[in-house]
């Protein structure tokens, strides 16, 4: 994997040569927009069926267009008492946000750690974590970690699904990385020299150089957060769910009302669309160059 | 994941020379050093308390838990040893949820990554819009699974589905009932799982393709090769460590699949009216939460483990023969 870093950025010039092998042909294109119809479809058909009525959704040919009933669909999920949809999103935005502020608080800090700090068995505690990265707890521990929710008696409560997740072992990885390579060493050893604290280094020196990282971090984790079901489905109750178990609830219960599902299903989703359409090219670039050094 | 361990100076730091320089704080060498020496464990100790409560225990306890037996009244327990286990492997339920898990796990990895190489291959040509193209092929991954596996389910409806509507004006007048049979449910959950996942590899491996140096394509055309034999000569090979990242990736999550084929079974755990496509979490999840039996639950917990260890194995020896690797 080195020599893959080490390979350099040659792809940042995009040479003039009309005969380059970068070339895209026709087919290329064609095959290009086919894709992306293929990727949006899904999401414009959620659309469509959650602003119609239900016996738009069963038509042949089916519509391909939205309608006007949105508003009032919404209003129809709301209403739904047996959903707790409202709740259910509330629960999600409140698990969500803590969550992503404590990952990235405790991820910078293990990574100022790791990245510039000497202290006996850093290689090794690093590496347990890699190591740990890829098994998959939440599968593998599922029985005991209920266990534990009953005797801490928080079986139906929020903290049963906030507290394991802060453990990610993604970001303190993510975050070692970035101060590797935002943070020279030199800098920390100037500032010890002047006589600053360990926690004064990491407020003067390193939180302002590894803001980008922590921003890219955040928004990984809150899409991912955003999307737990699992976990949650089992620990938590039918009356106090995040909006992914809502919306599973709803779909049991009304297995024929699409346009209550997929109405409950596109709001569940509008958190996450706002959150890439305004920070698309972050979260791009970031899953690229976690790729390059993955 | 090689976070690289020894380019940086391994040993303990030379102490910081303070001498002649301008104290900004009473050297008060105590609490210096204590600074020194104790606040990195200080730093990294949140992630490692949260670890040891919420990941090492239960992983470790899980252990335990599988040799016990939860069938009795009461709630109590009572060691019975391996028992689980002797009884999941003869267990003919838990063998068709890994046959399912398995065979949804290949139908889905196979065709997934093969795609996401080509669209890797296409999105690392010069084009207009770039971004806008990339955040496209994105979308799906943003989309959450719970949202994924409802609309995809309705699209797979047997009466008003979208698809069966699609067979039916192309002329194959079947009305598929796509839960019923396994091939038709592995292929509705892997199209699923596919959808999501394939934007997302290819921006992985487009990030690999975009450190090949430029030269080597350059090269590579003035001596003639076609763009299929550069394709297959220089960039499967470069990209192999990031072939081997998606491959580890797509298998962990391939084989703990949950979330899709219960949405597929209105959110049931039983994967259909015969099993046809319980999955193993589906399984484990039944038998610890729906039938309150956790040590059977733990065991089929760690042989899950043992799978996804297999299928990483296979894996790995695999894919470390693309591209025509010694």
């Amino acid at each position: 994997m080195t020599a893959l870093t080490q390979a350099g950025p040659a792809h940042a010039v995009r040479g003039r040569d009309r005969r380059d092998p970068f070339r895209a042909t026709p087919l290329t294109k064609v095959a290009l927009g086919f894709t992306l119809i293929l990727s949006i479809f899904p999401i414009y058909w959620m659309i469509i069926i959650a602003s119609r009525t239900n016996s738009d959704a069963v038509d042949v040919p089916p519509p391909l267009l939205p309608g006007g009933n949105l508003g009032e669909n919404i209003q129809r999920v709301l209403a739904t008492e047996d959903a707790h949809f409202l709740t259910g999103l509330l629960n999600s935005l409140i698990v969500t946000s803590t969550v992503t502020v404590s990952v990235v608080i405790i991820s910078t800090f293990a990574g100022f750690a790791f990245a510039r700090l000497h202290f006996r068995g850093r290689n090794l505690l690093l590496g347990s974590i890699l190591l740990t990265m890829m098994v998959p707890l939440q599968q593998m521990g599922i029985v005991p970690l209920y266990q534990l929710m009953v005797n801490l008696g928080w079986v139906g409560s929020l903290k049963a699904v906030i507290l394991p997740y802060l453990l990610n072992g993604f970001g303190v990885f993510m975050m070692t990385q970035y101060t590797q390579q935002a943070v020279p060493e030199e800098l920390v050893e100037a500032a010890r020299v002047d006589g600053a604290s360990t926690l004064r280094i990491w407020w003067n020196v390193i939180l302002p150089a590894v803001r980008p990282g922590m921003a890219v971090l955040a928004l990984q984790t809150f899409m991912l957060n955003w999307n737990e079901f699992m976990w949650p489905l089992i620990v938590l109750t039918p009356e106090n769910p995040t909006v992914q178990v809502s919306i599973s609830f709803l779909t049991a219960a009304h297995t024929t009302d699409y346009v209550l599902i997929f109405t409950g299903t596109a709001l569940s989703v509008l958190p996450l669309i706002v959150v890439f359409v305004a920070f698309g090219r972050q979260i791009v670039g970031g899953l690229m160059e976690g790729a390059v050094k993955a | 994941m090689s976070v690289n361990l020894h380019t940086q100076r391994a040993d303990p730091a030379p102490p910081p020379s303070r001498t002649g320089r301008r104290h900004t704080r009473p050297p008060n060498s105590f609490w210096s050093r204590l600074d020194l020496k104790a606040m990195p464990y200080f730093l990294i100790s949140p992630y490692f308390l949260l670890f040891a409560i919420f990941g090492l225990f239960p992983l470790v306890f899980t252990l335990w838990v599988s040799m016990q037996d939860y069938g009795l009244a009461g709630g109590e327990a009572s060691f019975t040893g391996l028992d689980n286990y002797t009884k999941l492997l003869a267990d003919t339920d838990f063998w068709n949820a890994v046959v399912n898990t398995v065979g949804i796990f290949v139908l889905a990895t196979v065709p997934q990554l093969v795609l996401a190489l080509l669209l890797a291959n296409a999105l690392n040509k010069r084009l207009r819009g770039r971004l806008f193209i990339r955040l496209g092929v994105l979308l799906p991954l943003v989309t959450s699974v719970v949202a994924v596996a409802i609309v995809f389910t309705q699209l797979y409806g047997r009466d008003f589905g979208l698809f069966n509507w699609l067979l039916d004006a192309l002329g194959v007048d079947k009305h598929i009932d796509w839960q019923s049979a396994k091939w038709s449910s592995w292929t509705a959950i892997a199209t699923m799982v596919d959808w999501r996942w394939t934007g997302y590899n290819a921006i992985i491996y487009l990030a690999g393709m975009q450190t090949i140096p430029r030269e080597l394509y350059e090269a590579a055309s003035i001596d003639g090769a076609t763009p299929r034999r550069q394709f297959w000569s220089i960039t499967l090979p470069m990209i192999r460590p990031t072939i081997m990242f998606t491959v580890f990736v797509s298998t962990i999550g391939g084989l703990t699949l949950f979330a899709e084929p219960v949405m597929f079974a209105s959110n049931r755990m039983d994967g259909g009216t015969t099993g046809q496509f319980q999955t193993i979490a589906m399984y484990i999840v039944e038998q610890g939460f729906r039938n309150f039996d956790y040590g059977y639950a733990a065991a089929a917990a760690w042989l899950l483990f043992v799978l996804i260890l297999l299928g990483v194995a296979i894996n790995y020896t695999f894919v470390r023969r693309i591209g025509g690797a010694k």
